[in-house]
């Protein structure tokens, strides 16, 4: 009985976390600003949701159901953050720009010398 | 209890498909529809493991890996493709 409260809990904070990933993905401004919520949110969400299936295979003694999901995370999570940083290299290359805004600039002590 | 809380994540996922969906349809540049094919990936791993857990089978599993190895490829290649021009030199 315990499990199950466990099982439900990891599998509703998983698909909550993945939707609010995606709902960022379409409703953020700017390329960069986009990459964060599938990056990290749905991760996240993904890795509680192969959790509470790695519960539920420990709980219901079949391990060919406990092992693959284990696997499965230690492999989205090495892979996820290395696409996220190709895609992020594409994008300068694609002189995409961030919309956000600047932190104040100070005045420089020295003017630069002039050529 | 179980089955409310996997049809709930059923629906969470299935709507964060169709953002997904959204997002690669209107997407004003190649990047944008690039991360929205990798977060499509992603999804799809999650509802495959929703889809085992409900019927209680090992091998949704199996496809759940496959895909996860395949999308990845996927998007390393996609971005690569973007940065460069071609895939194999």
């Amino acid at each position: 009985m315990i499990t199950d409260v466990i099982i439900s809990a990891l599998l509703i904070f998983g698909a909550a976390l993945a939707l609010i990933g995606s709902l960022g993905l379409a409703k953020l401004p700017d390329f960069f600003m986009r990459l964060h919520g599938p990056s990290k949110a749905t991760t996240l969400g993904l890795g509680s949701i192969l959790i509470a299936a790695a519960v539920y295979g420990l709980s219901s003694d079949t391990l060919g159901i406990a092992a693959r999901p284990i696997l499965i995370t230690f492999f989205l999570f090495i892979t996820t953050p290395v696409s996220a940083h190709l895609l992020a290299r594409a994008a300068i290359r694609h002189r995409l720009y961030s919309q956000a805004e600047l932190p104040p600039q100070r005045e420089p002590k020295h003017e630069p010398p002039q050529r | 209890m179980l089955d409310i809380a996997l049809n709930v994540a059923f629906a969470a996922i299935t709507l964060a498909m169709v953002l997904n969906l959204y997002r690669l349809v209107k997407g004003p540049d190649l990047a944008d529809r690039a991360i929205s094919l990798d977060t499509l990936y992603v999804n799809a791993i999650a509802i495959v493991i929703l889809l085992g857990l409900r019927f209680h089978t090992g091998i949704f599993f199996e496809a759940a890996l496959i895909i996860a190895m395949l999308g990845f490829i996927s998007t390393v290649a996609f971005a690569k493709y973007l940065e460069r021009g071609n895939i194999i030199e």
